[in-house]
C-alpha cells in the first residue's frame, strides 16, 4: 500500500499501512529524526509538525489522514515566521536540552503564522501543549515576543 | 561530598561471596581498569599527551581535553553529558578562557569512555569513574581545564616563537591569534597547530589573575548547541540509525519485582515487521524493522508473570507504615547535637508538622533509548550516557568482552535529572543483553515508550518526615525530626562505602542541623523497604529535606512573631553565603517594602544549600479559592565563580519549574503494586502557562571556584511557596502534591 504525500516540499511515497502514524513514517522511514517522539498520545508537543503550515502532533496523526497533502518538519522549516522563532530561539539561548525545541518551534511558528502579535495569554493557550522538562518557558515567551517584533519590523516581501 | 565514596566503592575489595558474579566483575573492573591505560593517541611520541607527529601544516593539536585543527576551529573533548546543564558551554568556556580563543572558534563534542582520562575527579581525585552527576561538572573541571587550556596555549606559543625564532615572552595571544607586536608577525591558532604537536607539553603552566577573565564570567555566552537545539539538527540516542538496525521495546513485570514465568509470541511473531521475541533478565524483549512494528509486537505478545516476590503494596498500605515508622521510639541516629528532648520538654513555643512527600517519575522529554552493535570483540553503544564507567563495565560483563571492548558514543541526552545513571546501568544492560539475546545479528535499537517510562521505577522516593520543633526561654531553637523512606543506596554495590551506622546520607542531605545554627538538633533517619526501584532525582535527598525545614523555619518565626527572613538571619550567623543570598533575594524581591495581599496575594521565602552552591528563593503567589498561581520568583544565587551567568539563569529557571512542577502535580502512586500512572495526562508536569510570569535571578559576586548549579535552583521553590500560600490564605501545606482543599480541611 503506497501512500503519496508531500514532504518538506518533495513528492514522497511511503510503502506503509495507512495507519502507521506521521511521526514513525518520517523518523524511521524518510530519516526526518528532527520532529520527536515524547509520549504517543498528543500530550507533550514533541512531534508537531505542519500541515499546510497549521501545527499538528503527528504522533496520532494516521498517514490515511495526510494523504495527498503537504507536510513541513523542523528541517523543512523556512517561513519567515519560522526564521524568526528560530533566529529568536538562538538569541536568547531557549533551549536546554534540546529534545522538546523542534515540536516548541513548530508550535511557535504556526502560531506567529496567524497570530503575529500575541498577548502573552495567546502564547500561553497556543503552546500549552508543548512540554518542556527543563522549563525554558520564560524564555520560549520572551523569545516568541522578540520574534513577532522582528516580524513585525521587517520589511514586506 | 558523598560522591568520593563513589570511588571507594569501586576500589574495595568486597568479599566476592557477598556479590553476584556479574557485580564482582563490575568491581573488578572498576578497580584495575584504566589505571594502565595509557593516553595513547594516534600519532603520539613526544610528551604525554599531543607531541609527536611530524608537525607538517594540516596537523592538528590533539590533546585529550581540546584539539586545534587546521581549519582553526577548537574543539573541547567533553566528559561530562550535556543533558540540558549546559556543560557543552561551560567547559568550553573554562578552556577559551585559558587559551586565548574566540568564542566563535570553539566547538565541543564528547569525550570517550575512558577513565582515568576521562574521570570525574570529584568523585576519585584519581579520576577512576567517569560520571556526570552531583552538580560537579564545571566544579571538578575548573582546574583540570584551565590547566589543559593554558598548556595549549603555552605550545602555541613556543611553537610560533620558534618558527618566528623570537623569545615567547615578546609573543602575545587574543582571540585567537598569536602574534608578535615587534616584528608584526600573526598567526592563527590552525596554522599553528601542527608546530604546536611537535613542542614536549609543558608540566606546569601560569594560570590567568580571575581579574583578567574576559570569557569566564561573560555576561552572555552564546550556546554552542543552540542552533542545532532549535532546528532539529541535534543528534540524540533515539534520532541514531544504522545499516540493519533493529528497533526493541520490552514488555516489563506490571508489578516490580514479577518474574517471567512463560511466554507467547506467536501472535507478536506475526505481526509485520517482528523479527524476534526473547527473554532478557528484565523481561521479554520484541524486536522489529522499525518502532511501530516494535510496538504493535508487544501489543500482541504474551507473558505471564510470577508474581510472589513481587511488590504488591498499594501507596495506602505504605503511608500507613511510614507513619507508624514516624512514631516508633528508636531509629538510626543521622545527626546529633545538644539535649534536644530536655529543650524541647521547657520551650515556650513548640510547633509540629508531619509532611508526605511522594514517589516521583524523572520523565525526560527523551524517553530512554540506546543503541547497540555487538560484535565477537567489540560492543558498540550509542546512549546519552550518564556513567560511563559503570555502563562500561556492564556491558562488559554481560557481553564477556573487557571494558576496552565497549565504546560508548556519549550523545546529548534529552533530560536526565539522574535517571540515565543508574547503579545496574538498567537501560544499557537492556540493551545489550537484547543484542547478545540475537546473536549480534544486527545493531539493536531500545525505545521506551513514556508509558515504561512512568511505570518502569526508579522514582524519587516517597517519604514522611515527623518533626516537632521549639524556642526556648533562652532563644535558643531546638530541632527534632524523624525521616521515614528508601533508601537509593541499600541493596547497590554502593552500600558499603555509603552507608554507615545504618543511615544512607541521601535520605537526610540538607537537614537543619548543617543549614542553621540550631542549638539542638537531632535527625533520625527510619529505612522502609519497598519493592519499588528508586533513584537519585534532581537534588535527590535536599527534595524534600529542604521542603520540610524551610516550612517548619517559617512557623517557628511565626511562633516568636519575628519575620521570616530576619528569623533566618538570627540562625545564619556561621553561614555567611547563606546570609548574601537571603539578602539579595529579600532586597531584590522588596521584601522590606510593604506587599498588598489583596486578592489572595502573599509571599514566602525559603533558603538552602546542596551540591556546594547556596540559593535563596523568594515567591509570590496568588491564592483564588483552592487555585493557586504562582506569579513571581526571585532567586539569589551564590555558586563560586559564575563560568556562564546566562547558563546559571537558565539553570535556575529550570531547576525552579522542575521543582515547582513537583509541589504542583508530581506524583506516583500505586495500586496493589501496580502503577497508577502512565503518560502524562495521569502524571501531570508543569506547562508553559502555569511558570510563574516572572523568574529573576541574581548572582552573588564570589571569587571562590565554582560550584554546581544543575540541582540548588530546586530544593528552595516549594517551601518558598507554601510559605506564600500560608502567609496569602492561611492555608498549611504539608503534603505533596500541594492540594489546597485537602490542605484547608487537614487539622492543624
Amino acid at each position: 500500500m503506497a501512500v503519496k504525500l508531500t514532504v518538506n516540499g518533495e513528492a514522497r511515497e511511503l510503502d506503509l499501512d495507512p495507519q502507521v502514524p506521521l511521526l514513525w513514517a518520517v523518523r524511521d522511514h524518510l530519516q526526518l529524526t528532527g520532529t520527536k517522539f515524547g509520549c504517543g498520545k498528543a500530550l507533550c508537543g514533541a512531534c508537531t509538525v505542519h500541515l499546510e503550515g497549521v501545527a499538528v502532533r503527528s504522533c496520532i496523526t494516521p498517514l490515511a489522514a495526510v494523504e495527498g497533502r503537504s507536510v513541513t518538519t523542523i528541517e523543512g522549516l523556512a517561513t519567515p515566521a519560522g526564521r524568526a522563532v528560530q533566529e529568536a530561539w538562538v538569541a536568547l539561548d531557549v533551549p536546554q536540552c534540546g529534545y522538546c525545541q523542534s515540536g516548541q518551534v513548530m508550535s511557535a511558528a504556526s502560531l506567529l503564522a496567524t497570530n503575529p502579535k500575541p498577548s502573552d495569554g495567546d502564547i500561553d493557550a497556543a503552546m500549552a501543549g508543548n512540554i518542556c522538562r527543563c522549563c525554558t518557558y520564560v524564555r520560549i515567551r520572551a523569545a516568541i515576543h522578540q520574534a513577532a517584533a522582528t516580524l513585525g519590523s521587517a520589511a514586506p516581501a | 561530598m558523598y560522591f568520593r565514596l563513589i570511588a571507594d566503592a569501586a576500589a574495595l575489595a568486597v568479599p566476592a561471596s557477598e556479590l553476584t558474579r556479574r557485580e564482582f566483575i563490575k568491581f573488578t573492573t572498576l578497580a584495575g581498569s584504566g589505571l594502565t591505560l595509557g593516553l595513547l593517541l594516534p600519532g603520539c611520541g613526544k610528551g604525554a599527551g599531543g607531541g609527536g607527529t611530524t608537525g607538517a601544516a594540516g596537523q592538528p593539536l590533539a590533546m585529550p581535553f581540546v584539539r586545534i585543527a587546521p581549519d582553526n576551529t577548537v574543539t573541547v573533548i567533553s566528559k561530562h553529558l550535556e543533558a540540558g546543564q549546559g556543560v557543552w558551554t561551560g567547559l568550553p568556556a573554562i578552556v577559551a578562557e585559558e587559551l586565548d580563543a574566540a568564542w566563535e572558534q570553539m566547538r565541543v563534542e564528547s569525550a570517550p569512555a575512558k577513565v582515568p582520562t576521562y574521570g570525574n575527579l570529584a568523585l576519585d581525585p584519581k579520576g577512576s569513574v567517569q560520571l556526570t552527576g552531583g552538580s560537579t561538572a564545571v566544579a571538578n573541571s575548573w582546574e583540570q581545564l584551565r590547566r589543559a587550556g593554558a598548556t595549549a596555549r603555552a605550545m602555541l606559543v613556543a611553537a610560533a616563537a620558534e618558527q618566528w625564532s623570537v623569545a615567547a615572552t615578546e609573543i602575545t595571544v587574543s582571540e585567537g591569534v598569536v602574534a608578535h607586536q615587534g616584528r608584526g608577525l600573526k598567526a592563527s591558532f590552525g596554522e599553528l597547530a601542527g608546530a604546536a604537536a611537535t613542542i614536549p607539553v609543558p608540566a606546569n603552566v601560569a594560570l590567568k589573575d580571575p581579574a583578567t577573565f574576559r570569557i569566564v564570567g561573560r555576561e552572555k555566552l552564546p550556546r554552542l548547541d543552540s542552533r542545532a537545539k532549535s532546528s532539529g539538527k541535534q543528534q540524540f540516542a533515539i534520532d541514531v540509525m544504522l545499516p540493519g538496525m533493529m528497533t526493541a521495546v520490552v514488555m516489563r513485570p506490571p508489578r516490580f519485582g514479577g518474574k517471567v514465568v512463560q511466554i507467547d509470541a506467536d501472535k507478536a511473531k506475526a505481526v509485520p515487521g517482528v523479527v524476534d521475541v526473547v527473554q532478557i533478565p528484565r523481561g521479554v524483549a520484541v524486536v522489529a524493522s522499525d518502532m511501530w512494528s516494535a510496538k504493535k509486537g508487544r501489543e500482541a505478545l504474551s507473558v505471564t508473570w510470577d508474581d510472589s516476590l513481587a511488590e504488591k503494596r498499594s501507596t495506602a498500605d505504605l503511608l500507613k507504615e511510614y507513619r507508624a515508622l514516624a512514631r516508633a521510639a528508636q531509629a538510626p541516629t543521622a545527626h546529633a547535637h545538644g539535649d534536644v528532648d530536655t529543650a524541647l520538654a521547657h520551650a515556650v513555643k513548640r510547633v509540629e508538622g508531619e509532611f508526605e512527600f511522594p514517589y516521583l517519575a524523572h520523565a525526560t522529554m527523551e524517553p530512554l533509548t540506546a543503541v547497540c552493535r555487538l560484535g565477537a570483540d567489540q560492543c558498540e553503544i550509542w546512549a546519552g550516557c550518564q556513567f560511563q564507567t559503570g555502563d562500561q563495565a556492564t556491558a562488559a560483563a554481560i557481553t564477556g568482552l573487557k571494558p576496552e571492548q565497549v565504546t560508548i558514543n556519549t550523545l546529548a541526552a534529552g533530560g536526565t535529572f539522574g535517571r540515565r545513571a543508574t547503579p545496574t546501568s538498567d537501560y544499557i544492560s537492556e540493551v545489550v543483553s537484547i543484542a547478545k539475546a540475537t546473536g549480534g545479528k544486527y545493531p539493536v535499537r531500545l525505545i521506551w515508550t513514556r508509558e515504561d517510562d512512568i511505570t518502569g521505577g526508579r522514582y524519587r522516593p516517597m517519604k514522611y518526615h515527623r518533626i516537632s520543633a521549639g524556642i526556648g526561654r533562652d532563644g535558643k531553637v531546638a530541632y527534632r525530626q524523624r525521616v521515614v523512606g528508601q533508601s537509593i543506596m541499600a541493596g547497590t554495590p554502593f552500600e558499603a562505602a555509603f552507608m554507615k551506622n545504618g543511615i544512607d546520607p541521601t535520605a537526610v542531605e540538607g537537614h537543619a542541623g548543617d543549614q542553621y545554627d540550631f542549638a539542638h538538633v537531632h535527625v533520625s533517619w527510619s529505612r522502609a523497604d519497598v519493592g519499588v526501584p528508586v533513584l537519585w532525582w534532581r537534588s535527590v535527598g535536599h527534595t524534600h529535606m529542604a521542603f520540610s525545614k524551610e516550612v517548619m523555619v517559617d512557623e517557628l518565626a511565626r511562633a516568636a512573631g519575628v519575620d521570616p527572613v530576619a528569623f533566618r538571619l538570627s540562625s545564619l550567623a556561621n553561614h555567611p553565603r547563606h546570609v548574601g543570598v537571603l539578602k539579595l533575594a529579600a532586597e531584590k524581591a522588596g521584601w522590606d517594602q510593604p506587599f498588598s495581599k489583596k486578592g489572595g496575594r502573599g509571599r514566602g521565602v525559603a533558603v538552602h544549600e546542596s551540591f556546594g552552591s547556596v540559593v535563596a528563593q523568594v515567591a509570590e503567589v496568588t491564592v483564588d479559592g483552592d487555585k493557586l498561581s504562582v506569579d513571581r520568583v526571585v532567586c539569589a544565587v551564590d555558586c563560586g565563580i559564575a563560568v556562564t551567568p546566562d547558563v546559571v539563569k537558565a539553570q535556575m529557571q529550570s531547576g525552579i519549574g522542575y521543582g515547582l512542577s513537583a509541589a504542583l502535580y508530581g506524583k506516583v502512586t500505586l495500586t496493589g503494586g501496580h502503577v497508577d500512572q502512565n503518560n502524562f495526562d495521569g502524571y501531570r508536569v508543569l506547562r508553559i502557562n502555569e511558570m510563574p510570569r516572572v523568574v529573576e535571578v541574581y548572582i552573588v559576586p564570589s571569587t571562590n571556584p565554582p560550584s554546581g548549579v544543575g540541582e540548588p535552583g530546586t530544593p528552595p521553590i516549594a517551601p518558598a511557596v507554601a510559605n506564600a500560600v500560608r502567609a496569602a490564605s492561611g492555608i498549611r501545606l504539608r503534603t505533596l502534591p500541594f492540594d489546597l482543599t485537602a490542605a484547608r480541611r487537614a487539622p492543624a
